[in-house]
């Protein structure tokens, strides 16, 4: 059989291309286990009881936890849902509902620029709104920079999900007679529950491992948590502040610290991913 | 956006038209209220500039244009200039995305065209997984596993073998350009190759088949059929890490070692604007040193806006001009 000219160097310029890219996948993967493995087997050995339940020491003492830590991260998420739920939900039901479709993508464009907005910016814009005006760091302003980051991923994956409720649901329920707003929330929210439910998971997932915009909002407290008002710890804000310490005693407690945030924020991711995979199934 | 005209044309159109097209008081607050909450992201958005601007204004006023061109930073003398912060923080992302561009559309193509179908899910996965680490996690692993393994074997070895070359002069630190463009590099990997995957699956079936007709080898109807057909959502995709990467703070932040340089060496410690802010903003005393820094975020600002923009018209029109096909 007659071979075309350079057929040889054509087959093994392929297969070598082909390795190469089986090998940049390969290196990526690699960089995953490399980071996770890390962080896993130095944050357990790092890891103990009075970690949780113990508060921070000042600087010689040894032992000591990041109890305050964990449930500020806890407080500052709960605080970011509470205000970017709601605008995001209802965000997002107008871009799937009522925008027109100038509207739409004009708003849409937005949540996509807003979302795409280092998150040390939306910090620096929470310090200017909240923290200058006040004369004081606080947990609120921590909490409005990690809402301003949910909003926009929360009101698109909501938008998207909505949209995916089949166009015969709506069709249904209007024929009934009740009014739109009804329907929204009586029969297309209910329809498409996994898939916010899904954005909203991951958005908590995002802000939660969330540093830079806490640096100058939440700050830190080494007196726990006393309220919204006042500096609040956060575990992320511990891991940059004990890394960069000169103490081997904090860079351990910064390896357990990001041993638990990690767990938390690939929890929710695998959980969510998983929950939603099967449900597409 | 259809559905509201879908549903009021689908309703059973007899009897008593004005009932129909009478909207209800509920129906006119709801829409209204939803209305207001998406405005709120515009303002959001406008705020943001605002805030900012304001806040900049003292050093604005004070240094004008010679703020972008002046390296000096002296907080007790009270001149400030950006040039060596967006110098570094252009440097490292250029470092990242050199090391990141052929990586990620290397995996994008084995997601997309190689992987058997078995595998691909649970590559995608993972791909997605190192994503959703927390840049301070990684950061954090930069510190300490990396920049010691950077600072020895492979900083010692470009510094002997390729030492004439200015990039790679002076002491190896570990921490510096190098250290931050490579942590870069791994932070963006996963966007870039998620958005050149997807862009890369929207190629017709046919295209593939048209070049395998004619007797390519693989790679050639990759790079002759689906690199072109998807080229602008390929670029989008790396804009879209480009815009990442310079706004990426905590992890560069770690490892970039926080001096106020402006040298060709990728071995020296610098400093990019998102770290600059990061580590100082908290300590900061006066209007114009806030101001300066706040100015920094907005230099920031401007870039990485222009920068997304970019990224979302190519990666929508790539998307957009997806055809039939699969």
């Amino acid at each position: 059989m007659n071979r075309p000219e350079g057929y040889l160097r054509r087959k093994w310029f392929n297969r070598l291309m082909l390795v190469l890219c089986g090998c940049a996948a390969a290196i990526t993967i690699v960089f995953l286990a490399l980071i996770l493995g890390y962080t896993l087997v130095n944050g357990i050995s790092y890891l103990n009881l009075d970690f949780i339940t113990q508060a921070s020491k000042p600087v010689g003492e040894s032992g000591g936890g990041m109890r305050d830590e964990i449930f500020g991260t806890f407080i500052l998420v709960g605080l970011a849902s509470v205000i970017a739920l709601p605008v995001g939900m209802l965000a997002g039901i107008f871009l799937a509902e009522f925008a027109g479709p100038k509207m739409a993508s004009a708003i849409r464009f937005s949540a996509d620029i807003l979302a795409g907005v280092p998150s040390i910016i939306v910090g620096v814009f929470a310090y200017a709104l909240l923290v200058r005006p006040m004369h004081s760091y606080s947990a609120l302003s921590a909490g409005v920079a990690l809402a301003i980051i949910m909003i926009p991923v929360v009101a698109r994956t909501a938008e998207e999900s909505l949209r995916l409720v089949p166009g015969s649901q709506r069709e249904a329920a209007l024929a009934l007679g009740i009014s739109r707003w009804r329907m929204i929330l009586g029969v297309i929210i209910p329809g498409a529950t996994t898939g916010i439910v899904t954005g909203i998971m991951l958005a908590v997932a995002r802000v939660a491992g969330e540093t830079a915009p806490l640096i100058f909002t939440a700050l830190g407290s080494a007196f726990g948590v006393q309220g919204l008002t006042e500096p609040i710890g956060a575990l992320p804000l511990q891991i940059y502040r004990y890394a960069l310490s000169p103490y081997s005693d904090w860079q351990k407690q910064a390896w357990a610290a990001a041993f638990l945030l990690v767990i938390l924020v690939l929890g929710i991711n695998i959980v969510v991913r998983l929950v939603s995979n099967r449900r597409k199934q | 956006m259809k559905n509201s005209e879908q549903a009021t044309t689908l309703l059973p159109g007899t009897g008593d038209k004005r009932a129909m097209t009478r909207p209800r008081v509920g129906d006119i607050i709801f829409s209204k209220l939803t209305l207001f909450f998406a405005l709120l992201i515009v303002l959001i958005l406008a705020g943001l500039l605002i805030a900012l601007n304001i806040d900049a204004w003292p050093a604005v006023q004070k240094f004008g244009l010679s703020f972008i061109t002046s390296t000096a930073w002296d907080p007790v003398r009270e001149e400030f200039g950006a040039l060596p912060a967006i110098y570094g923080t252009l440097l490292s992302s250029l470092i990242g995305l050199i090391i990141a561009v052929p990586v990620s559309i290397g995996s994008a193509i084995f997601l997309s065209e190689l992987a058997p179908e078995w595998l691909r899910r649970p590559c995608s996965f993972l791909i997605e997984m190192l994503a959703a680490i927390p840049s301070v996690i990684i950061g954090l692993w930069g510190l300490f596993v990396m920049v010691p393994f950077i600072r020895d074997p492979i900083e010692k070895w470009l510094g002997s073998n390729l030492g004439f070359l200015p990039l790679f002069q002076g002491p190896p630190f570990g921490v510096g350009f190098l250290s931050a463009g490579i942590i870069l590099a791994i932070m963006v990997i996963p966007i870039i190759t998620a958005v050149s995957r997807d862009a890369m699956r929207a190629v017709p079936a046919t295209q593939r088949e048209a070049m395998l007709a004619l007797g390519a080898t693989h790679w050639e109807m990759i790079t002759g059929a689906v690199l072109p057909y998807c080229r602008s959502g390929l670029i989008g995709a790396v804009i879209l890490g480009l815009g990442r990467a310079l706004g990426e703070t905590m992890a560069v932040t770690m490892v970039i070692g926080n001096s106020y340089n402006l040298t060709p060496s990728l071995f020296s410690p610098g400093v990019t604007i998102a770290s600059k802010v990061a580590s100082e903003f908290s300590e900061a005393s006066g209007d114009l040193y806030i101001g300066s820094l706040i100015e920094l975020a907005l230099v920031l600002f401007g870039i990485t806006l222009l920068v997304n923009i970019i990224a979302r018209l190519l990666v929508w029109r790539g998307i957009s001009v997806r055809g039939g096909g699969e």
